[in-house]
This record gives structure tokens, sequence and C-alpha cells, in this order.
């Protein structure tokens, strides 16, 4: 008998436990319980949030740039963070999005946003559901009245960042790392591969997927094999998928310091995951980052709906000449670094005045030409 | 791409995705040899993996470079710790050894990120600086032709995993305490008519699996993916197990499966540039690891005998 009731305690302490984690996301269970009724009181102040996807916002790409912008905004608003201010719910698995949306909507938030994709069929659920919310979709399309859809020219960015490597690499090959094959992912490649075809027509671009944006080993194969058949730069477009990448970069530098093994990141500036030290002097595999601005978007989206303008409904593009994407502060160790940024100097002037329009799929790339 | 470029490629990368297979593999050898099924390896390398990160972090600039080896340590221990709950549950208390894993596993996931939010305030580590890297071994990567292949562009890792792998074999089948935790697993009771203490035996056995389940876990964070978050370990764990099966509960079997695992998915990676396979779509490629395992498992390995009274409970006197 005592066993018995011991082993039932035993498995209330096993389930307290899991629920224990599955809290982990949504770190204020207990203060929300304080919080409902002041719901009057934020009538005026206008409460933003938003969903990640299961990278989490400090996945130093996607969402961490996203969660930046909202809390640039948060402040300049005078918001707090939590219930009543900017808030975040992160996603452990897909099958959270529906639910994350649904919470935040039902605890009065007027503009959530959901980052990712992946997201397009939930946010596409829950507006439909909750007409009288305001939904940000980055990254995707949803045509609804109470949604706002934010795309990015990724293809731009990752154009500025092909113009680095074309001028950078020495034995002219170069690879990309794709994450899924999706639009978005696509308009990294195409304009990737123009941008090298711009500067450096010789170069051959060896391209790979990985199927998967959480497979660090992936990454770390596939940039291993890229490097070892003489690739020297190689760009991702896999969130942390990537970390293989850098991880086999910093590797290989480490063994063998004299020779080329850059890596280009992607959405956020990754310059921190390339830091490797070599017999006490510090070096960095990162050549540059091809910056995809959620941080701008989101802030710029927010600001629009706290006016009164959310474009719903519409979707808003946001380029070069938005500031929406961009690129990097070259490495300084490149030893053309100063080609580079005139090169891309010169390019970026051109997509801005609409001279130069980057190819968004591989059909377009098979036409484009840079002159 | 010539031949020699393609296995310059796939064998250090095998040997690399392999071995933390390989040690939590032989974790549930011990575990399951002793009678008591271990469906929560996947957990155990959880926190292992988590235990290994928030130890290197935390020490790398005092302890420098051996800092992934003793992190190691601290991950096999922690490990231990943590199987306790399911000896405890599963041995003692007679609780369904499934179930009691299966809580382990969910257990795992929740307290580590649990613990990751507490200790960081975000959802995932830095990156570590001092990991396993690349190495070529001395003397040996000179050797013509197998140097190379072997010993060059590999890490440590691989060759621990092995020796262990061999120790394990060793222990189980040489010795007299492999001996009486195969008779625990095998015939309880004529075991404990012999003097055995089963209930001894399988706590070692689940307390060992723990261990190798915590190295399995710090040695895959800490050689591949440089920091814990909710997607370190995803399935892994349940790889191991499907290789401690195709290896029929036998060390050297299990690490052939894990090898095995290893090669079928650095195939995928390079099979674009190999001449005869750059014609078929990436997905096939990719999807062909688990058929290869399906296809291992139910045509060349032939019927796979789990030792007798596993998932058993030893009830003292009953019949």
């Amino acid at each position: 008998m005592k066993k018995r009731k011991f082993g039932l305690t035993m498995s209330f302490l096993l389930a307290a436990g899991t629920i224990l984690g599955a809290c982990g996301g949504g770190d204020n269970e207990a203060e929300k319980e304080g919080t409902t009724d002041t719901g009057e009181q934020t009538e005026e102040t206008f409460k933003v949030a938003m969903v990640t996807d299961v990278g989490g916002i400090d996945d130093k790409s996607f969402n961490q740039s996203a969660w930046k912008g909202i809390q640039e905004f948060g402040e300049a608003n005078g918001l707090e963070k939590g219930q009543d201010g900017y808030n975040y719910l992160q996603s452990q698995s897909d099958a959270d999005y529906t639910t994350n949306l649904n919470s935040l909507a039902r605890q009065d938030f007027d503009l959530i946003f959901g980052i990712g994709f992946m997201m397009q069929e939930s946010i596409n659920e829950i507006a439909g559901q909750q007409t009288e919310a305001h939904f940000g979709m980055v990254d995707a399309v949803v045509e609804k009245e109470n949604v706002a859809s934010i795309l990015f020219k990724e293809q731009e960015a990752s154009f500025l960042a092909g113009v680095a490597a074309g001028l950078t690499t020495e034995s002219n090959k170069i690879g990309f790392i794709g994450g899924m094959q999706s639009d978005v992912i696509e308009r990294f490649e195409a304009g990737f591969q123009a941008g090298v075809k711009a500067v450096n027509p010789d170069a051959t671009i060896d391209v790979q997927y990985a199927e998967a944006f959480d497979k660090a080993e992936i990454g770390q194969s596939i940039a291993s094999r890229m490097y070892s058949s003489g690739v020297d730069v190689v760009f991702h477009a896999a969130g942390a998928t990537g970390n293989g990448l850098f991880k086999e970069a910093r590797d290989l530098k480490a063994k063998d310091p004299s020779k080329n093994y850059w890596a280009i990141g992607v959405d956020s500036d990754q310059v921190a995951e390339g830091v490797v030290e070599i017999d006490g002097t510090e070096h960095n595999i990162i050549l540059t980052s091809a910056l995809k601005r959620v941080d701008v978007a989101v802030n710029d989206l927010s600001t629009k709906a706290k006016e009164g303008n959310f474009p719903g409904g519409e979707t808003t593009v946001y380029g070069l000449a938005e500031d929406g994407v961009g690129l990097a502060e070259i490495n300084d160790a490149v030893t053309v670094k100063a080609d580079i940024e005139t090169k891309v100097q010169e390019y970026s002037d051109k997509i801005k005045s609409g001279d130069l329009v980057v190819p968004g799929t591989l059909e377009e790339l098979e036409t484009f030409s840079a002159e | 791409m010539g031949l020699m470029d393609i296995l310059l490629i796939i064998i250090p990368s095998t040997l690399l995705w392999a071995s933390p297979l390989i040690l939590t593999a032989l974790g549930g050898i011990f575990s399951e040899r002793s009678g008591v099924i271990n469906i929560g390896l996947e957990g155990l390398m959880v926190i292992g993996a988590f235990s290994a990160i928030v130890f290197n972090l935390s020490t790398a600039s005092v302890l420098g470079n051996w800092t992934p080896w003793v992190a190691l340590l601290v991950a096999a221990l922690a490990g231990a710790l943590f199987s306790g709950i399911h000896a405890v549950a599963s041995i003692t208390f007679r609780a369904d050894h499934t179930v009691s894993g299966v809580a382990i596993n969910l257990l795992a996931v929740g307290v580590t990120l649990f613990l990751v939010k507490l200790i960081y305030d975000k959802g995932q580590t830095d990156i570590i600086q001092k990991g396993f890297s690349k190495i070529d071994v001395p003397i040996l990567s000179d050797i013509p032709f197998i140097g190379p292949l072997f010993f060059s562009n590999t890490y440590w890792t691989s060759y621990f995993a092995i020796a262990v792998a061999i120790i394990a074999w060793f222990v189980v089948f040489k010795t007299p305490f492999g001996l009486r935790l195969r008779s625990t697993g095998e015939h309880p009771m004529a075991a404990d008519t012999m003097g055995i203490n089963v209930t001894k035996m399988r706590y070692i056995g689940v307390l060992l699996s723990g261990a190798l389940g915590g190295l399995g876990g710090a040695v895959y964070a800490q050689s591949i993916s440089s920091d814990f978050s909710h997607a370190t370990i995803s399935g892994q764990g349940f790889m191991a197990l499907a290789a401690m099966i195709f290896g029929k509960w036998h060390p050297l079997g299990a690490m052939g499966a894990a090898i095995f695992f290893g090669f079928a998915q650095s195939l995928s990676i390079i099979g674009n540039s190999l001449p005869f396979l750059e014609n078929v779509p990436n997905v096939y490629l990719l999807i062909a690891p688990y058929i290869l395992t399906i296809l291992a498992l139910t045509g060349f390995i032939g019927r796979a005998d789990a030792p007798k009274s596993i998932g058993t409970h030893y009830i003292k006197g009953s019949r």
C-alpha cells in the first residue's frame, strides 16, 4: 500500500514536471491572473505581440530580428513587456502556432504578428475566427481583411551577398545551402546566383537543400562536402541548419588558419557565430550577412496600425529602397574589402533607383543579365 | 569527383554522426540486458546535452581545452542521476517500463528547457567556444591511403565511441559482472537462486544506461550542434534504440548498426555529387536512410531476440 502511494506521488511529480516545461515559453502564467481586471485601462494603450516559429526569439536570425522590432516599437511608445504592452509566445512545434495565436488574440492584443511562412495556415484560420483582432503575417500572404502581409525582396540582399562572394572567392567555387524549397528560399537562391554571375561569370555555384531548418548535422555534412570539393565561400539560408555550416567552417579554419573558409550569414548579422580563437588570436569566418530587416518591417507596420492606418488585406513588400533588406559589414580580413564595398555600393544604388531588377525566381534568373 | 574524394568526405562524416548513436545504443544494451526496457534514451540524451553545454559555457574560461572532456564526465553523471528516476519507478515500484520511459522523455525536455529559460532567460544557449573540433591523429594519419581516410579531419569522439563499444562488449560477454547482468535479463529467478541480487544488477544496468545516454547527448551537443535548444536532440535517441535492436542487443552489433545509419545519412548528403546518383531527385536521397533502415530491419538480420525477461518485474518468491 505504501509503495502504491509513493508510486502515485511519483507519477504526479513526473506529470507536473512535464507541464512545467510547457510553461517555459510563456513565462508569466501567474502574472496573467493579476492583470485581467485592468482590461478597461488598456483600452487606450496599443498592445502588440508576436508568435515565434520553432526557432525562438534568440535564434540569432529571423525571430530575434522580429522581436527586436517589437521591443523597439514598445520602448518608443512607452510600453512594458508583458500582458499590457508587448509580448511574445514561443512555439515548440508546428502544432503550437494556432494555440499561441489564439491565446494572444484572447488577451486583446491589438496587433499580432505571425513570424515565418510556416504559420500561413494558422493565421488564416485564426484570423477567420478572431475577426476583431489584427494580424501581421511575415513572409507569406494571407488574404483576409484583418491581416496585413509583409514580404521582403530577399533577392536584393542575397544579390549583394552574391557580389561579395563572387569577388572574394579564389577558387571560383561558391556554395549555397538552402533550408527547404519554398518561394522565400528560392528568392535567396536566385538573387545570390545573379549576384555572383554579375561580378564573376566564371564562378560555379554548388546548390544543395537540407530540407530542414533545424538540423545542424545536415548543414555540417553539406558544408563539409562543399569545402572539401574546393568551395571557399558558402552562403546559407537555412536557419539553425546553418549552425552546422559555421561549425564546419570554424573547425576547418582552426585546423588550417592559412586557408580561407568563408561563410555568409543570413537574416541578421551573424558575425558572433564566426569567432574562432587560434593560438590566442581571434579569427572570424563570417564574410558578411544578408540582412532581412524584419525589425524594420515589424516596427513600421506597428506604427502604421497604431496611427490607424492598418493595411488590412494588403501586402507590403520591403526591399533595399525601403531599408527592409541589406548587407552587413564586410569582414576586415578580406583582402579585397575595398573593392567589394565599392561594387556593393554601386549595385545597391542601381537596385534602389530601379535600373536593376534582381530576379526573384530561378526562371527569371535564366534571362537575367546585370548589364 | 573521384572515389577517394568521396570516401574522404563520407567516412569522417559517418563516424561523426555515428558516435552519439553508438554511445546511446550501448546504454540501451546495459539496461535491456538487465531486463529493464529503456525507451527513455532520448530523454537521457537531452539531459546529457543540456548539462554538457551548461557546464562547458560556465567553465570554459577555467578549464581551457579540457572543457569538453570534463563536460562529458559531468553529462554522464547527470544522465545516471536522471535515469535513477526510471530505475526507482520501474524496478522498486514495478511501474510499467515503457510508460516510465516515455515519462523520462517528456520530463527531460520540459525540465531542461525550463532551466535554460531560468538560467539564461532565453530559449536556447549561446554557442560554445571549446567544443570537440577536427583533428588529424598524429602518426596514424601519415599512413598512406588508410591515414587520410580514417585518421584525418575527424573527431576524437569517434574513436572514443568505438573504444567504449569494445569495452562494453568485453564487460557484457567476458566478465562475471556481464554474465550476472545478462542472467537477470534472461531468467531472474534462476539468477536469484544462484545468489545474484537481481534488484541491484538491474539498478546498475539502468544507471549505466543513463551514464552512456548522457555521454551520447554530450558528444552530439559538443561536436555537432554547439548549443542547446529544444531541437538539439530530436529523434537521435530513438535512432539509437533502433540501432540497439538492429544490432541484436550486442555492443559490437549496435556499433555496426549505428555506423550504418551514419553512412546512410552521409550518403544522402553527398549523393548529388556521385556520378551514378546525380540525376536522382534530392528528396529520394533524403528519405533513403529511413528506407534502408526499414529494409535492413526486415530483411537482413532475421529475428531479433530480446532478452527473455525484458519488461517483466521480478518479485521474490512468486512463481
